[in-house]
């Protein structure tokens, strides 16, 4: 397994593993995964790190959506050109193109949820390409980025056993 | 009329891990390195199965040596990841946990008199189950210097020549060690020249990390003279659901069918239907914990080294077995519970040539693990 395989699937796991720690656990030295997360960053495989967090409870509370969008292409315009228009959006999220009835799936967060509709409605449906936005507001996140917000994982088990 | 115990069950001596398990309840905050048990849950399906069983109603007894389709994922199981090769029908016994099957086996082919070398440090129910089965234990004590690997120096100074039966389990509990086939090789030697049987527990087959599992069945002339054990309680971390089972020649599952048959009638029918689906989509979730249980092996050994402490670079299970930095080391482990609030188990309790190490289990989340071994470093400064 290369330094980048052992690497990656651990700062996947938490970004906030220190470089000491990363090598405890690879196997590698301390040298070598700093050069392996330099290179990862600096193809960009490693675009950033961010805080898994549990939005209820934090304030102010943030309104999200998920929004359904369509489009029509022509000759000069196809969907990566609607897509880096779209993604320039500070309120943007996450922007997929996906297969199915729809063409993009977008996140959407904003301080309220008429917020969250003036810029579907003012921003995003004016494009001209984009023929049909459906909106879906998040009303609970039980798992984010591979993390259950349910609470209850005490380790049960007996403190010493054979 | 009286309570007075049987002289059989007065050669078995309490748990010597009893004490520590009370010092570590009584303890607040404790961090415990102390456990023999995954600390994951069973994979989803697994679960999901065993309820979907329950939701059907699916809770009567099955066959005594468990349900056919069961039996048929095993043998294909251990074919498939251990080359071994046994029949569906009448070489396989559903049991409730290893740990049945151990006592089963004992039982079975023991009379008074008869003797079991167990090579030690070991599991802690071997050899309170020979001597139930009337049977005399000769300690095969395995070494520091041959990483606790059996060998065939330890087992002619031990007197297992004279032995009916040797037990032994690699991936090992508590030390860690595992064995190659070529490190087998010598001990399927001596076992085929003396005619011993063996008792090969392989609990932890799936959970070596530096080589493939190889099962002492699979090496020539052994088969006929091995009951295999397994289960689903380490791989699946199903340890709550017990469910385990024996692979061995026709007669001997036979004989061992019988006691089981009128002492358990068959294993528990849910656990069945979860170790079904853990045979059947579950190998994705045993590799994904294989992997994470590999990091936190190399974290620890790690950490050891940094701290100075001798220890053998442990390759299976989910156990390291550092040298304590005591002489005696109950008293460490005492005293690290008492002033650190972590728990680790003296070696000792786990049978001779265990006596100054410390058995510590790293089947624990990566920040307990690093705050525990950062407590033992300041403890031991």
């Amino acid at each position: 397994m290369s330094s980048r395989e052992k690497i990656l699937p651990l700062l996947r796991e938490n970004a906030r593993y220190s470089t000491e720690d990363l090598a405890r656990q690879t196997g590698l030295d301390v040298e070598e995964v700093e050069a392996t997360i330099q290179e990862l960053e600096s193809e960009g495989v490693i675009r950033g790190y961010r805080a898994i967090v549990d939005r209820n409870q934090i304030e102010p509370e943030r309104v999200r959506a998920s929004v359904e969008l369509n489009v029509t292409l022509d000759r000069e315009t196809g969907y990566d050109d609607i897509a880096q228009r779209l993604a320039k959006f500070p309120e943007v999220e996450g922007l997929r193109l996906v297969s199915g009835d729809y063409d993009f799936a977008m996140d959407v967060e904003g301080d309220s949820m008429s917020e969250v509709s003036n810029f579907i409605s003012e921003q995003v449906a004016p494009v001209p390409e984009i023929t049909q936005t459906v909106t879906h507001y998040i009303m609970e996140t039980y798992k984010e980025g591979g993390v259950e917000f349910e609470d209850g994982d005490d380790d049960d088990r007996l403190s010493v056993s054979p | 009329m009286s309570f007075e115990e049987s002289e059989r069950l007065e050669t078995v001596p309490p748990s010597g891990i009893r004490r520590f398990f009370e010092l570590a309840e009584e303890q607040d905050d404790i961090i415990s390195l102390g456990v023999g048990e995954p600390d994951f849950a069973p994979p989803w399906a697994a679960r999901d199965a065993a309820i979907e069983s329950l939701e059907r109603g699916q809770t009567s007894y099955t066959p005594n040596r468990g349900l056919r389709e069961l039996r048929e994922e095993i043998v294909d199981h251990v074919a498939a990841n251990y080359d071994l090769d046994y029949d569906a029908d009448e070489e396989v016994l559903v049991t409730a946990g290893a740990s049945e099957a151990v006592d089963l086996a004992f039982r079975a082919f023991h009379d008074p008199g008869d003797t079991v070398a167990v090579a030690q440090p070991s599991y802690l129910s071997y050899v309170p189950a020979a001597r139930l089965a009337g049977a005399d234990v000769v300690d095969v004590p395995t070494r520091r210097e041959d990483e606790f690997k059996l060998t065939r120096e330890v087992l002619e100074a031990s007197g297992a020549a004279d032995a009916d039966t040797l037990v032994l389990c690699y991936p090992n509990n508590p030390t860690g060690a595992t064995m190659t086939r070529e490190e087998l090789e010598p001990v399927a030697e001596f076992v085929r020249e003396h005619d011993l049987r063996v008792f090969a527990d392989e609990i932890y087959a799936a959970l070596s990390y530096e080589h493939d599992h190889t099962s002492i069945a699979t090496l020539p002339g052994m088969r006929e003279r091995t009951v295999v054990f397994n289960g689903f309680s380490k791989a699946y971390a199903m340890t709550g659901l017990r469910l385990g089972y024996a692979l061995a020649p026709p007669e001997a599952i036979e004989s061992m069918n019988r006691i089981h048959q009128y002492t358990m009638l068959s294993a528990p029918t849910t656990a069945q239907h979860a170790a079904l689906e853990a045979l059947r989509s579950c190998s994705d979730d045993v590799a994904e914990m294989r992997e994470q249980y590999d990091r936190r092996r190399n974290f620890v050994l790690s950490r050891f080294e940094e701290m100075g402490i001798d220890c053998f670079p442990a390759s299976g299970a989910f156990y390291v077995f550092p040298e304590c930095p005591w002489d005696d080391s109950e008293a460490f482990a005492e005293a690290l519970i008492e002033e650190e609030g972590v728990a680790v188990v003296p070696g000792g309790v786990f049978g001779t040539g265990g006596e100054g190490h410390l058995r510590v289990t790293y089947a624990t989340g990566l920040g307990d693990l690093k705050e525990a071994l950062a407590r033992i470093e300041s403890f031991i400064d």
